[in-house]
């Protein structure tokens, strides 16, 4: 981890009306860190994540992806970052193969790259029997390690996830974290959202937000000494108690 | 460019898994062609008739006899008056009546004129104006037997209104619309849905994240049915001529080029829908109901333009489909060039660039 800036906002909002979906949220991500992004539902923290991945224009402030600022350099900030959504975003009626060559090719990897790429994939994931099945027929565990391990397929130098562990058993989880451990490893910087304390846990440093503002931002360690708690689990219950909104 | 042949390939894995979707799509111009060409036409044969013969003089008969040898016509029997004719009606399955008044051959010759009433069951109008058209054919045909051996200008004036178009029979009446009903159908119907299974499933957000331009998502998802509604085209002409009789006596090429802009007019019709929608249920509905059902109605080939009150005959102006059946019939039936159908072109263009407009302008780029 350097302290090279990856994601840095400056008061960055979102406005629906009268309802201020995130408000003036600041803060910075290093690179190679993974980020925990915490918060109850309707906190804004999807609202938040869609802005810097350029999938909504925010109302006011500023915000730069990777060096490239997310009103001007869209086009640049999309070939830089992965994104893994909350719902599960393969092509069901494609197989694992087809699934993995046909993201590798819109993110323009060639084709020797590409046949590099998947069969490493496959290999790691131990899909090798499982290629040119159906990626409807695999099980929900599966399909996210893969749709992580697709968001990652063109070594991003940021990758963001919506909720990558939402449903899945902790088994599986726990492989999941070993893919992002993996990837954080190889230098690319995680920017994660979650509901699981456990998870927040893993992270470099969690920010936790409450009605669209960032109420607490370090170390999980760091966090629970402020807040005199054992867990993370303690930390966030203190400070989400007192949202006054939820989905 | 190698991005956007990764997209088509992917759009075609989808079009080819489905296979009921499929299958539909190839099946439903052959079932339409069979079942408009044969089962549901126009032309009638057999038609039970009657007549009501006042006049019993040899022009009557002689009349009636062109009548018995046509196989179009089934004549039941001969009544002697009026009032047994709607009962016919009512009892037996009668599609026409004709009656002749007394002195029909006096009148004819003496006057040189004469009066012939023809009655058709309207409950079924399509087979009513055709079969009071084959009888009128029948008539005349008299006359003019009769005009040949004198110089006197003998005139009988039957006595209906012309409800259909004579020009018009059978399957040729029914292709054109068939060609304009599955052409909107593939393209509107299946662009609109599988626009809107990508933002359904989530996949869309994932797209737009990605540096593959938007508007070539647009453009790779058409392609597929492009390619389909071609090989639709090809099925349903290759069907009508061989299998209907069907002439296109025009220009193959002018259709082609015709059938193309109906077909981009269709998918920016489907894209306009998937903007504006966000479930495939939606989608399919609005595309069922925006474009299927006006095209049955309002295109002419099911029920005649010119027997609806004028309201929706204006209204029948909007939809896109009727300018392409009149296109299609001129130029296969009629065999006219591009100079005829100038104006109907046009107004199919317009229309295209109307729709490819506003739904570029509502495509978005962000999701919000």
């Amino acid at each position: 981890m350097t302290n090279e800036v990856v994601i840095k906002t400056d008061k960055l909002t979102k406005r629906f009306g009268d309802f201020i979906a995130t408000n003036e949220v600041t803060f910075e991500v290093y690179a190679g860190e993974i980020f925990g992004f915490l918060g109850a539902n309707g906190a804004g923290k999807t609202t938040a994540m869609k802005m810097l991945c350029g999938l909504s224009t925010p109302s006011s402030g500023n915000a730069t992806i990777a060096g490239f600022d997310i009103y001007k350099q869209t086009e640049q900030i999309k070939k830089h970052i992965g994104y893994m959504s909350q719902k599960f975003s393969l092509y069901e009626d494609l197989t694992v193969l087809e699934n993995i060559q046909f993201f590798g090719g819109i993110y323009g990897l060639s084709d020797k790259q590409l046949k590099e790429k998947s069969n490493e994939l496959i290999e790691t994931l131990g899909l090798k029997s499982e290629a040119k099945k159906l990626v409807g027929s695999l099980p929900l565990g599966w399909k996210q390690k893969l749709a992580f391990s697709v968001a990652v397929l063109h070594e991003p130098q940021i990758v963001f996830l919506d909720e990558p562990t939402g449903g899945v058993d902790p088994v599986t989880r726990r492989q999941f974290w070993d893919l992002i451990y993996q990837a954080a490893d190889k230098g690319i910087t995680i920017f994660v959202t979650t509901h699981y304390m456990d998870e927040a846990e893993y992270c470099n440093r969690v920010s936790i937000m409450v009605d669209g503002v960032i109420e607490a931002l370090d170390t999980p360690a760091n966090l629970k000494q402020q807040f005199s708690a054992t867990s993370m689990d303690e930390v966030f219950y203190e400070l989400a108690r007192g949202a006054k909104r939820s989905e | 460019m190698k991005q956007f042949l990764s997209f088509v390939r992917k759009e075609l894995y989808h079009v080819f898994r489905d296979s009921k979707t499929l299958l539909m799509l190839f099946g439903l111009p052959i079932v339409l062609i069979v079942l408009f060409g044969f089962a549901v036409t126009n032309e009638i044969k057999n038609a039970k008739i009657i007549v009501c013969d006042y006049a019993k003089d040899p022009a009557s008969q002689e009349i009636i006899n062109k009548l018995t040898v046509n196989t179009t016509f089934n004549l039941e029997k001969t009544l002697l008056n009026h009032s047994q004719i709607e009962e016919a009606f009512k009892k037996e399955d009668i599609k026409l009546a004709i009656v002749f008044p007394a002195n029909f051959n006096k009148d004819l010759l003496h006057l040189n004129k004469a009066q012939v009433q023809i009655i058709a069951d309207a409950s079924d109008p399509n087979t009513a104006s055709t079969l009071t058209n084959y009888a009128m054919a029948v008539i005349m045909d008299y006359q003019m037997d009769l005009m040949q051996n004198s110089n006197l200008p003998y005139r009988i004036t039957p006595e209906i209104r012309m409800l259909y178009n004579p020009e018009l029979k059978g399957a040729t009446n029914f292709v054109p619309g068939i060609m304009a009903l599955v052409l909107l159908l593939v393209c509107v119907l299946m662009t609109a849905v599988s626009i809107v299974k990508e933002k359904e499933m989530g996949t869309m957000e994932i797209l737009l994240v990605s540096p593959f331009n938007p508007l070539l998502v647009i453009i790779s998802k058409a392609l597929p049915f492009l390619l389909l509604s071609f090989v639709n085209l090809v099925v349903i002409l290759t069907l009508s001529v061989t299998l209907l009789d069907m002439p296109i006596n025009g220009s193959l090429l002018l259709l082609v080029a015709e059938s193309t802009l109906l077909i981009i007019c269709a998918l920016s019709l489907g894209l306009l829908i998937s903007n504006n929608t966000h479930s495939q249920q939606t989608a399919m509905l609005l595309a069922m109901m925006g474009m299927m059902l006006p095209t049955i109605l309002f295109t002419g080939f099911m029920f005649p333009l010119e027997n609806m009150p004028v309201a929706l005959q204006i209204l029948a102006n909007i939809f896109p489909s009727k300018w392409y059946y009149i296109i299609v019939k001129s130029i296969m039936i009629k065999g006219l060039g591009f100079s005829a159908i100038w104006k109907e072109t046009l107004i199919l263009l317009g229309t295209t660039i109307l729709l490819l407009v506003l739904s570029l302008k509502t495509f978005k780029k962000r999701l919000e």
